[in-house]
Formats: structure tokens, sequence, C-alpha cells
């Protein structure tokens, strides 16, 4: 997503450029990387970019933070701050204050189900969650007595089952067995579960279109530069053919996320709109990541197999992303139960109020 | 690569809704009035000269075109909002369509004065139909291989060939055709072609029909004996057609009608699964409409583009590709989707008669306008690949 002029979003291309190069954390197994980069994005304020500055954030509109996860999606981040950044988001959504440090949500997936007792404690379990044991304090939706309620919960106080990502990131089990949480609030109203999967997606969204971008511009660098049969591989009609078909996905994607993240900023709730938005967004990334990647590897024949080459780091976490926040199977069920429950004459209306 | 590609998410401003509805109003009469069944696509011959004059009269035609020619200065968004309308109702748009997106815009750009005073008022009033003269039996996508012959004689040229697949021949008042005036150089294959604007009343003109394996005849072959056309009838530079034909291509190529083709199997799609679908049918159907949803935000988007002045030639020809691929598609994931449902359903039997119709149209819609291979290659050139 490319804002005329977005200060906040060229602040984190810079920070990615310096401290997220894609050539070097490959090379880097130690993992050296982690530590300054996050200082630096923590510094520009950037990880709490959607959190008020009377809460001690940074107060960035959502359009703002919605182009930065974009530009993390084109550097493949492999850091916590589109989930810093959505849990501030859901803590202050019930006035709770962030603290310092990496953050993730709870859940991650939209049939997973925590439970707030009459006790104060938290209970139940949560999978697939992105970065749960690199996370100090879990941002958790939970469900309780009149509804839902908000709770800001110190990740020490989980047990956390580790497991990793398709992309190599922390992707974890995380259980609640009677967890105090630090702080809980109510939920605004109308605020549930879906409304967090929804913009969980969002967000998910433009990382995939994201990371399709620079797949299509190493793709397209790599067959100019790809000599075969005294040619660059480039100059043969079904290698322009399968990059055009790239630049095709790739542009179903970006627009497909820029339109669902400028209708969540303009919306005053989690409505029909917003829903076939995000949810469309979810989808059809979803697909673009599982077209787009197929592609961007067979350009790059073997090469792009190897651990060695940065290709496999935007297209596997392209690929990864499909699953949080709910699946493209899931929200496709979704939508088309509500598209069929408001019925075949209302399904133009619907799409042509967007 | 040269440059991004920019999807920016354009909403159509309050005065495009306001204006939907009047054109929600306006086919409700029309359909009501028995002008045409909503659930029958164009399957006939269904030429509608009065239906095209009564939008003319509601200022639909010409939209964009400045009011000196009968037009009326509104945006490309509102342009957009009345075609989807149309398309999604079934409208009988033939007699007119051409000529409101492609034919106008050329004859403003490239006629004299005169002309331009006499013929785009006519469009405006929904009096004039257009047809384009491009493929010839030897050549399709490419272009430049045109042969038919304007040959120079006193105050104007004589026309001789013929031209094929040419929609709405048999009904046009007027052809925008390329004519080879002079043959191409070893250095510009495509020098040599002229474009023309061709009275199809004028003698030396036959149109031959062509039936459609859809069982339309919109199709003809029209050829040139000694056909005059005069001198102010050229439009532009003589020899120099391939400086134009590309000029105009993402005006054509990124609009509603790049993908609402075949729509009307998922409106009956979704009425035939029923307000209650199984997991199976709700993802299908789901899938369909967030890829419909997505290719929509696409169109409008280029849509908006254009309105601000840009030129987003790559983005408009990406539209196109998957917007054709998804609507030649559709007919065959519905089927998919519809293999069980109940055949007593009360719609059953209008779902598989469209459902056929849109299988034996879908072939065309990848052909047409510029052929998915043409399409790509345009991309691939944008993406720095030629």
């Amino acid at each position: 997503m490319e804002t005329e002029s977005n200060i906040v979003a060229e602040t984190a291309e810079r920070i990615f450029a310096d401290l997220a190069d894609a050539q070097a954390i490959n090379a880097d197994h130690a993992g050296g990387w982690k530590a300054p980069l996050w200082q630096a994005l923590t510094e520009s304020g950037l990880p709490l970019s959607w959190v008020a500055e009377d809460f001690g954030g940074a107060g960035a509109s959502l359009a703002d933070g919605f182009a930065v996860l974009n530009a993390a999606g084109r550097a493949a981040l492999p850091a916590p701050l589109a989930e810093t950044m959505l849990a501030g988001w859901l803590l202050a959504q019930a006035g709770i204050a962030s603290l310092d440090g990496a953050m993730t949500v709870v859940p991650a997936h939209p049939k997973d189900r925590i439970v707030l007792g009459h006790d104060g404690c938290l209970s139940g379990g949560a999978r697939g969650v992105p970065f749960g044991h690199e996370a100090k304090h879990i941002a958790v939706l939970a469900h309780g007595d009149k509804g839902a309620v908000v709770a800001l919960v110190d990740a020490a106080a989980c047990r956390i089952d580790e497991g990793t990502s398709l992309g190599g990131d922390a992707l974890d089990v995380v259980s609640f067995d009677a967890v105090v949480p630090l702080q809980t609030a109510s939920a605004p109203r109308g605020f549930d579960q879906t409304a967090l999967m929804l913009m969980g997606c969002v967000v998910r969204s433009l990382q995939i279109a994201g990371s399709l971008e620079t797949l299509l511009a190493i793709s397209v660098a790599y067959a100019n530069q790809r000599v075969a049969f005294e040619k660059k591989i480039g100059q043969f009609q079904a290698v322009q053919h399968n990059l055009a078909k790239l630049a095709g996905e790739t542009s179903a994607a970006l627009a497909a996320a820029t339109s669902a993240a400028d209708a969540i900023c303009s919306a005053a709730s989690f409505d029909d709109a917003v829903f076939l938005e995000a949810a469309a967004a979810k989808i059809r990334c979803a697909e673009a990541a599982e077209k787009g990647a197929a592609i961007a590897h067979q350009v790059h024949g073997a090469i792009g197999f190897t651990e060695e080459h940065i290709l496999h780091r935007y297209s596997l976490r392209a690929l990864g992303w499909r699953d949080d926040f709910g699946s493209e199977s899931h929200w496709a069920v979704e939508l088309g139960r509500l598209v069929a429950g408001r019925g075949a004459d209302d399904l133009w209306p619907l799409v042509a109020s967007r | 690569m040269t440059a991004a590609l920019r999807f920016d998410p354009i909403r159509l401003p309050p005065v495009c809704e306001q204006l939907r509805q009047e054109v929600r109003a306006f086919l409700a009469e029309e359909i009501a009035a028995g002008t045409f069944d909503p659930h029958k696509p164009q399957r006939e011959d269904n030429d509608a000269p009065e239906f095209s004059r009564r939008v003319g009269e509601r200022g639909w035609l010409g939209m964009t075109w400045p009011k000196k020619y009968g037009g009326h200065e509104r945006t490309f968004l509102e342009r957009y909002v009345v075609t989807e309308e149309m398309r999604v109702a079934n409208a009988p748009t033939r007699r007119f369509f051409v000529a409101d997106r492609q034919s106008g815009p050329v004859l403003l750009k490239y006629a004299p004065e005169h002309i331009k005073m006499d013929i785009l008022p006519r469009i405006c009033r929904g009096e004039l139909c257009f047809a384009i003269g491009m493929s010839e039996p030897n050549s399709g996508s490419d272009l430049f291989a045109a042969k038919t012959k304007a040959t120079k004689t006193d105050g104007g040229y004589l026309i001789n060939g013929a031209k094929i697949w040419t929609t709405s021949a048999h009904i046009a008042d007027y052809m925008i055709a390329i004519f080879r005036t002079s043959p191409s150089t070893k250095e510009n294959r495509r020098h040599g072609l002229t474009q023309f604007l061709v009275n199809m009343k004028s003698p030396g003109i036959k149109v031959n029909p062509i039936a459609q394996i859809t069982g339309q005849r919109e199709f003809n072959e029209v050829v040139f004996t000694d056909a005059f056309v005069p001198d102010d009838h050229v439009l532009g530079e003589i020899d120099g057609a391939w400086k134009q034909a590309t000029s105009e291509l993402a005006y054509e190529r990124s609009g509603p009608e790049r993908f609402l083709e075949t729509y009307y199997v998922l409106t009956e799609l979704v009425r035939a699964l029923g307000p209650e679908p199984d997991t199976r049918g709700a993802e299908g159907i789901g899938r369909l409409v967030a890829q419909l949803h997505t290719m929509r935000r696409m169109s409008v988007s280029v849509a908006g583009m254009l309105q601000a002045g840009k030129e987003p030639v790559v983005e408009a020809s990406i539209v196109k590709d998957i917007g054709t691929v998804w609507e030649q598609q559709l007919p065959h994931r519905v089927r998919e989707l519809a293999a069980f449902v109940d055949a007593e359903d009360s719609n059953h039997a209008t779902l598989d008669e469209l459902t056929a119709f849109a299988t034996k149209l879908a072939p065309k819609l990848t052909i047409q306008g510029g052929t998915t291979e043409v399409l790509r290659g345009i991309i691939a050139r944008g993406l720095g690949l030629r």
C-alpha cells in the first residue's frame, strides 16, 4: 500500500532496510539481528502505532499502521510487529494501556475459545498463536458472563508449547489453566471475537499482498538476469506469461487488502460491509499466495528451493499467513452463508455497495 | 521492474449512489413494460432501438463528453455505475454500447469539428449504432497484418477487402475501421494503417451474417467493393493508426463488462442453493463472491485512476486478464456447485438453461477485445520483461 506521503511507513521501511535485510537475516543463523531490530522498532514507536499517546503509544492512524504492515509484508519481517500492533489495538478497544515489549494476541483462530470464569481466572487454549513464546504479554479476547472481555496477561503465566510456522517464525499453542490476568475490561458493545478475527484478516492480507509484491519484483529481476538456452529466461513467452499471472495475483491481493483496510478505517463498526471486505480480502489473498508462490518458485528453478536463497522467506510466510485468524476456507463458508442468508437478489446490491 | 502496481482503494462518491438508484428505477420500469427480461441474457438478436433512445433521454450516453457535443460532462465513475447496473440487469445495450464506450471517444479525439458536431449528439441521443472494423480473415490478434486497402481517389478513398467478426455490423450505422493506406516498412511493421469513419449505408458494403455457437447472430463479415469514404472521414494521422489504436485501451479493458458477462449464473446458483446451503455450497459461494468483489474493487480503482488523469495501462490489462478468465470459468464452477441441488427446486430449469448458455458463451470472453495472450504480453512489457 503506497500512500503519497506516509512518514510512519517510510520510517518502518528504513528500519526494515537497515536491520531486517532478507539476505543478512537468512545468513545469520544465530539470530543476532533480532535484538537490534526490535530495539529500533521500539524506539520508533512502531509496535504501539495503534495505541493512543495517552496510553503510552504512538497514536498513529489506522491507515498509517496498515501501510506499515503492508511494508512489513514486503520485507517478510520475521518479528512480532503485526502481533504487537494488533494486541495494542485490542487492549485499546477496552481502554487498557499497553505495556512495553513484544505482545501477541489470543485467540488467533475463530473456533478457539478462552473463558473468563467467576473467579476471575482465564481458561482455555489457543492454537497457532504467532510469536507466542517471544511475547512478554498477551492480549486476550475472552468470553465472560456478560459478553466479550479484553484481558492483559503476563505470558509467563501461561503454558506455551512451542512450534514454528511454515516460514520458520514462532507459532505456538498457548494454554490458560486458571490464569489470573493483570487487568481486564469489558469489550465495547458489539465488539466480539469475529471483529478481532476480521481485523486479523486485514492485517494478514496486507502482509500477504506485500510479500507477493516482493516475490514479483525478485522473480522479474531473476528472469531478466538468468540465462538459459542462450537467452535471458524472461524473454521466453512461457515465462513472461507466468510472470504476468503473478502480477495479476499480486494486484488482486493488493487491491483486496488495501480495500479492506480502507473499509475498516472508515467504518463505524464491524458491520456486513466490513465483513465482506475483510473476509473477501483474506480469501482472495490466500488464493493469490498459493498461485503466486508457485509461479515465483517455478521462475527461480532449483536455486529458489535452497535455504540459502531468500525466496522462501517471502513464499513460505505468504503461505503460512493464510492460516492465521481463520483460513480462506473458514471465511468462504462464513461469507457464503451471509450471502445465502441475504438471498440471491441482494447479492449484487451488497457487492455494488462497496 | 518499471513501477509498482497500484490499486488505490477508490470509493464511488455519493453522487454515484443516487445515480445508481435512478438507473435501477429506470430498468425496473423497462422490465415492467416488457422491454427485456432480466433473466434472459442477450440470447436473441435483441436489438432495442427504442430502449437506446430512452437511455439517451436520461442522459446516460456520452456521459463524460463535452456538453457542446451533446455530452453531459460527468465523471468516469458515474458512467461506471450506469454500465454495471445495465450489465447486471441484462439490459439490451447492444445498439449503443460500442458507440458510447469506444467510438465516441475516438471521434472526440480525431474527427474534424463538423463531423463531431454531426455525429456525437446523435450517439448521445441513442440514435446511432457503431461497429469496430479491426479483424480480417487473415489478421486477428495480429492487428497490423491488416490488408483491406484504402486507395486514394478524388475527394476520398476507395475501400476494397473484408473485415470479419464484426459485432453488430448488420445493424450499425457507422464503423470505425483501420485500412491499409501504405505498405508496412522494414523499420516499422505497424506503419501504413489509417483509421477511418465509414458510413455503413454507403454503396459497396455487403454484410454477411456469421452464426455463433451460442445461437446468437451478432458477428458478421463485412465486404468492401470500391466503397467510397470521403477525405474528412479520415481519423487522425495517415499511416499512423498504430499510434492511436493503443491509447484508449485502458478505458476499454478495465470496465465492469470485463467480469460481469456471465454474472447471472452466480445469482441463480445462490437462489438454487437456498438460504441455508451446506458447507460445500457455502464455501463455493463465498470464494466466488470474494473473487467478484476483488475484481470489482480493482476495476473501480482503475476507473478512479483514469478519472484522476493517470494512465494505468498495465493495471487495466490485468483487470481484463483476471476478469475475463473468471467470467469464463464461472459457469463451470456454478455447474460443480449445483451438482447436488434437488432438481425439483423451482429455479433449477432456469439455472440449467443459463449455465448452458454461459458455457457456450465462455470461450469468446478471453478472445474479444485483446486475447489473454496479447494481454499477458502487454503486462510482461509493463513489468520490464520485453
